[in-house]
């Protein structure tokens, strides 16, 4: 499958993105801000929208909406009390405006569709350049902040006392949140952002309690479940989507069951427990 | 904090090597007190000296330990990774620790016995297994002064005594300050060097029986409290309620400690 032009293209945007979603999600998940993520996606739907209305890529429109909500989400930050509720009519305002600026524009739906559900098989060069370049630039900006990133993430009152700027690394990840889930919408659209971003983060979170492992783990899943998804799709001509949100819910299936039975057999009973079974 | 006047009038010093309880019922300033020596809270009158100067955040010779607990979903890590983020967790960069750091950081957990414990997730141990985690923690910089905020809530009797023997072995093996909020003065009897008692928006600095009496806590909260000792512990009565706790836990948790 891979003499195809078009699946090379698949393959390398989705293993950039898959890798990138994979590492920001884990900080995500670890500071319980999935929702955020979700609802900046929803954002971006509106940008990108309205972006094919003025005639400029969506993926342009994702950015600038998708950093705007971020920063609007940082500055508001942990003092907005009902953070949720607050989130949420954000997220839902968002899809209205989206709808309202697909309905203007009429001329085909299959951009709309794009938009929300995702279009790798239609991905050209100058996309997977730029995907490149976000990534890039993500992934160094975070690294950058890692560590305080991780300190006031895990323990944010001893980080205050430690003089972690607090306001400045919750917006500048959001900032980076805001590019993964540009980047994350090219491969499985708006909607679909959990799979790749919440998806193999959680799942990770199950399978170890090791920072590193579960940051390497977050990314492999993702890129299994991105490359798996387009294998599959070409297998059965099913949309890629479908295949990458249905091995993400899978794999974090088998996360609970794996964190059940390690949870149920602790190491050092392990080895007194095993015999049992073939008895 | 707004413009509530938490704590007025107090003038008092710690000297070093001392392990001090701080004591009071709960929204006394207890809290308030120990965020104003690291920096958080501003002192609106008077002079508040740390190490001879004004207090600063990021002040590497204070350990902290305060009462909130990690975040829910940091919980699933285990103890050590999570306890290694707080170490120059301030700093910009990759959180990789260099081998000084390291060696630091299994030392600490080594000191108060919770290596083999630091490999579990934090949401997994009990909570005088994560105090004892926290408190090596704080011990991670070669702090001169420990700031602990009632490391002994949600603590059955056994293990608030364990909290308590250990931490006065190590303020008195490295030879620094400990400052240890608690609203229970009981379990720290025999363990203190002075009880400074908060109440009524004043403080009391001094051996505990020069501040745990009817004269001086009367004249703190401006009513007359009761002092009654009994088999070597203290009761705080205000009229026939206890104190201490018809403050704390009654009212706020719902459940009835024995002291």
């Amino acid at each position: 499958m891979l003499q195809y032009d078009f699946m090379q293209h698949a393959f390398a945007a989705a293993g950039i993105v898959a890798l990138l979603a994979g590492i920001v999600g884990y900080f995500l998940v670890l500071r319980g801000q999935s929702f955020a993520g979700h609802a900046l996606s929803h954002v971006g739907f509106a940008g990108a929208a309205g972006a094919v209305l003025l005639g400029v890529p969506p993926l342009w429109g994702l950015i600038g909406f998708t950093l705007l909500g971020g920063f609007a989400m940082g500055l508001l930050g942990d003092r907005l009390a009902g953070r949720d509720v607050a989130i949420g009519m954000v997220l839902t305002i968002s899809l209205g405006l989206g709808l309202l600026f697909l309905h203007f524009y009429t001329a085909y739906a299959t951009q709309a569709t794009a938009v929300l559900f995702g279009d790798i098989l239609g991905i050209d060069w100058a996309t997977i350049r730029l995907l490149f370049g976000l990534a890039l630039v993500s992934l160094i900006a975070l690294a950058a902040i890692a560590r305080p990133l991780l300190f006031a993430s895990l323990q944010p009152e001893l980080a205050e006392a430690k003089g972690v700027p607090m306001q400045w690394v919750g917006f500048l990840f959001l900032g980076i949140v805001a590019l993964t889930v540009s980047s994350a919408a090219q491969i499985v659209g708006v909607l679909m952002i959990f799979t790749l971003m919440v998806g193999p983060a959680a799942a990770a979170f199950n399978m170890s309690s090791k920072l590193a492992s579960g940051i390497l783990l977050s990314a492999l899943l993702a890129l299994a479940e991105a490359w798996g998804g387009i294998a599959l799709a070409y297998q059965t001509d099913w949309p890629v989507s479908f295949w990458i949100s249905a091995l993400s819910g899978l794999i974090y299936l088998l996360s609970i069951v794996y964190r059940g039975w390690r949870d149920h057999y602790p190491p050092d009973l392990r080895a007194s427990a095993l015999p049992n079974i073939g008895v | 904090m707004g413009s509530r006047v938490v704590l007025r009038e107090i003038d008092l010093e710690i000297g070093p090597r001392e392990l001090i309880g701080v004591l009071g019922p709960n929204g006394a300033g207890k809290t308030t007190l120990l965020r104003a020596i690291l920096g958080l809270v501003p002192v609106q009158n008077g002079s508040l000296m740390v190490f001879g100067s004004a207090p600063t955040t990021g002040n590497a010779a204070i350990g902290y330990m305060p009462q909130s607990r990690v975040t829910a979903d940091g919980g699933r890590l285990c103890g050590r990774d999570i306890i290694a983020a707080a170490a120059r967790g301030e700093r910009w960069g990759l959180p990789w620790l260099d081998l000084a750091t390291r060696r630091q950081i299994d030392w600490a957990l080594e000191r108060v016995g919770a290596s083999e414990l630091a490999r579990r997730p934090l949401a997994a141990m009990s909570g005088g297994e994560r105090q004892r985690l926290m408190l090596a923690q704080t011990l991670i910089g070669q702090p001169r002064l420990l700031l602990l905020d009632e490391p002994l809530v949600n603590l059955d009797p056994r293990h608030q005594g364990e909290m308590v023997t250990l931490v006065r072995e190590l303020q008195q093996d490295l030879g620094i300050t400990v400052l240890f909020s608690t609203h229970e003065l009981n379990p720290l009897l025999g363990a203190m060097d002075r009880v400074l008692y908060l109440g009524g928006g004043q403080a009391a600095l001094g051996s505990v029986d020069s501040v745990i009496n009817n004269a001086v806590l009367s004249r703190l909260y401006g009513t007359e409290i009761e002092v009654i000792r009994h088999r070597g512990r203290y009761f705080v009565m205000l009229g026939n309620q206890e104190l201490d706790h018809s403050n704390h836990d009654d009212f706020f948790e719902g459940h009835h400690a024995p002291v």
